[in-house]
């Protein structure tokens, strides 16, 4: 129990980038762009790619977030030069990503059990240190027996979420933010003060699909391999990720925002493995788990806020008969 | 400052909705120039906006702001140098954003905008002393999101937006249109105070008579995508709404059909 909810907490830390990604296009900009399915399995392929053929783990992290700012950055083009319909452009990008993304890879799962990724070469760096079992000594004396093989995955992609995650903050709120913020609010509006919304959302779309790019080539080197399939529902994934953040830990502030949508892809991560562990689901029923995860994300709280109206009124209600009663 | 040479643009040409907006409009507004606007609806006030703006590109016809040829240039590059108030209060600002950052784009229009962050202490303060020049409190809510404002203060903030940067042209839309009379009051008090503070070249569209003679130094009265009436300053003062409407009626052969016109 304890190992799996460890291993939530790490995926869930690497798909904070995705989401965070999704963040950018689905509420910064306004724009539901299912490139994410395809640039997702771009980022895997281009990273296990480059790592097999013997180039270094960080220079294939980057390389793989470069080929997602590509993708997104047509994707844009699609739809601001091509005046296509933005959830079409997506779909046409992330169904030709499909057959690049079989060509990058060559085949359709390639494997990375005998390189050396990103995080095993953390890992070697780390071991030398003795803090994992420092840290495993203090939950086995908590009386917990199995503890996990290494602590600093988690402490890495914390460090690494969290830089992203304040990068991201720092430039929503520059000048050229501001004018990207105001993109997907009010066009009109911002392109009476000389901003050139096209070369905006391009670049937007760019941006988001670099951060869901990264986040498939580490989840890619966590995993060891990268599949074509890998990508399929990446989106609803993202979009449960920023919306369950966004319901429980709110929205008042850019930097608020963001942290909610990392919360929410942990928060994600942990449910699926719970509802994974019941007797009567099996993998393959991840993807409607999702599905109703998000229903119920985007429902309740709908639901809630019209119990408490209906609430309110039935107290106003009966206040002014009580009022009434008391003037007769 | 600005002058529009033979301007002139058709919508949906050799079809039965065939409809041409404006013909052959010759302009020239001085700098400093207040020209009001008005004209029954479909007379192409708003078309000519949207033409020297570049939200339209016109059929033929040259648009030249301070000596410069701009016909070709979209309306971002246009914005620079031109500021616009929209008639919907909630076209000319973005609601998901606090009041500060939606006066740190407005501050950037004629600036290259880099990432540096857009509002600084500096900034704020210089807001602060705009904001203050509204009277409506608004510089004590910098961080309140936008869209919480009612419609005349968002409206104002518009009217401080595109006209604090001191653009060469500023275009006013029927920007009181949506307002109740007392807001509508209010923000021709200011679009005045703020007119003459940075000495703006103003075209104002309105469907106010009262207003078009109230204010600005020069009166044009459109109908049928035409210039019908070019009334100067000195004679412009003397004019009453019923001298507008005999004009009118002169000119055209038929009476100035807006009740709206009259009663806005």
């Amino acid at each position: 129990m304890i190992i799996s909810l460890f291993g939530a907490i790490e995926s869930g830390l690497i798909y904070a980038i995705m989401a965070l990604g999704v963040y950018l296009s689905f509420r910064i900009l306004d724009f539901p762009d299912l490139t994410v399915d395809g640039s997702f399995v771009t980022g895997a392929a281009v990273a296990a790619m480059l790592i097999v053929n013997g180039t270094s783990p960080v220079i294939a992290s980057l390389m793989a977030a470069l080929a997602g700012f590509v993708a997104g950055c047509l994707t844009g083009v699609l739809h601001t030069k091509g005046k296509i319909n933005p959830l079409l452009a997506g779909i046409i990008m992330m169904t030709a990503l499909y057959s690049i993304n079989l060509r990058i890879l060559g085949q359709p799962t390639l494997s990375m059990l005998n390189e050396t990724t990103l995080f095993q070469q953390i890992e070697s760096l780390w071991a030398a240190t003795g803090i994992d079992a420092f840290f495993n000594g203090i939950l086995t004396s908590m009386g917990l027996d199995q503890t996990p093989s290494t602590w600093i995955i988690v402490f890495s992609m914390i460090l690494v979420t969290l830089i992203i995650k304040l990068l991201t903050d720092y430039f929503l709120k520059t000048d050229v933010g501001l004018a990207l913020r105001a993109t997907g609010n009010n066009q009109k509006m911002i392109r009476s003060f000389s901003a050139n919304t096209d070369t905006l959302i391009v670049a937007g779309i760019g941006l988001s699909n670099a951060l869901v790019a990264l986040s498939g080539g580490l989840v890619a080197q966590l995993g060891g391999f990268a599949d074509v399939n890998m990508g399929i529902g990446m989106i609803i994934i993202g979009l449960a990720s920023v919306i369950i953040g966004e319901s429980i830990f709110g929205v008042k502030s850019i930097a608020r925002a963001t942290l909610a949508v990392i919360g929410g892809a942990i928060i994600y991560r942990i449910f699926v493995t719970m509802a994974l562990r019941a007797d009567f689901l099996e993998t393959g029923d991840m993807k409607l788990i999702t599905a109703i995860l998000v229903v119920a994300a985007l429902i309740t709280p709908k639901i809630i806020q019209a119990r408490n109206e209906q609430k309110r009124r039935a107290q106003k209600k009966a206040e002014l008969l009580q009022q009434k009663a008391r003037e007769v | 400052m600005l002058q529009l040479q033979d301007i002139a643009i058709t919508f949906n040409e050799n079809t039965p909705d065939e409809k041409r907006a404006l013909r052959s409009i010759d302009l020239e507004l001085q700098k400093g120039e207040f020209v009001t606007v008005i004209g029954s609806n479909g007379a192409g006030k708003s078309t000519m906006m949207n033409v020297i703006s570049g939200n339209m590109e016109p059929d033929v016809g040259s648009i030249i702001v301070n000596d410069k040829e701009v016909v070709n240039l979209p309306e971002y590059k246009r914005s620079h140098f031109i500021g616009r108030v929209f008639q919907d209060p909630m076209a000319g600002t973005a609601p998901a954003m606090t009041i500060e950052e939606n006066l740190a784009m407005a501050f950037t229009r004629n600036k290259k905008r880099k990432l540096k962050p857009g509002v600084t202490k500096k900034r704020r303060e210089l807001f602060k002393e705009y904001l203050a020049t509204l009277n409506l409190g608004l510089e004590n809510r910098l961080t309140a999101k936008v869209g919480l404002l009612s419609g005349g203060e968002r409206q104002a903030l518009s009217l401080l937006m595109a006209t604090f940067t001191e653009p060469d042209i500023l275009l006013l839309d029927e920007h009181t249109a949506a307002l109740d009379p007392s807001r509508a009051q209010l923000i021709i008090d200011i679009t005045r105070d703020v007119v003459s503070k940075f000495d703006l070249t103003t075209l104002m569209v309105t469907h106010n008579m009262q207003q078009a003679l109230d204010l600005g130094d020069r009166l044009l009265m459109m109908d049928k995508g035409e210039v019908i009436l070019d009334i100067p300053k000195d004679e412009k003062d003397k004019l009453t709404i019923e001298d507008l409407m005999q004009e009118f009626q002169k000119k055209q052969g038929s009476d100035f059909e807006s009740d709206r016109a009259i009663l806005g």
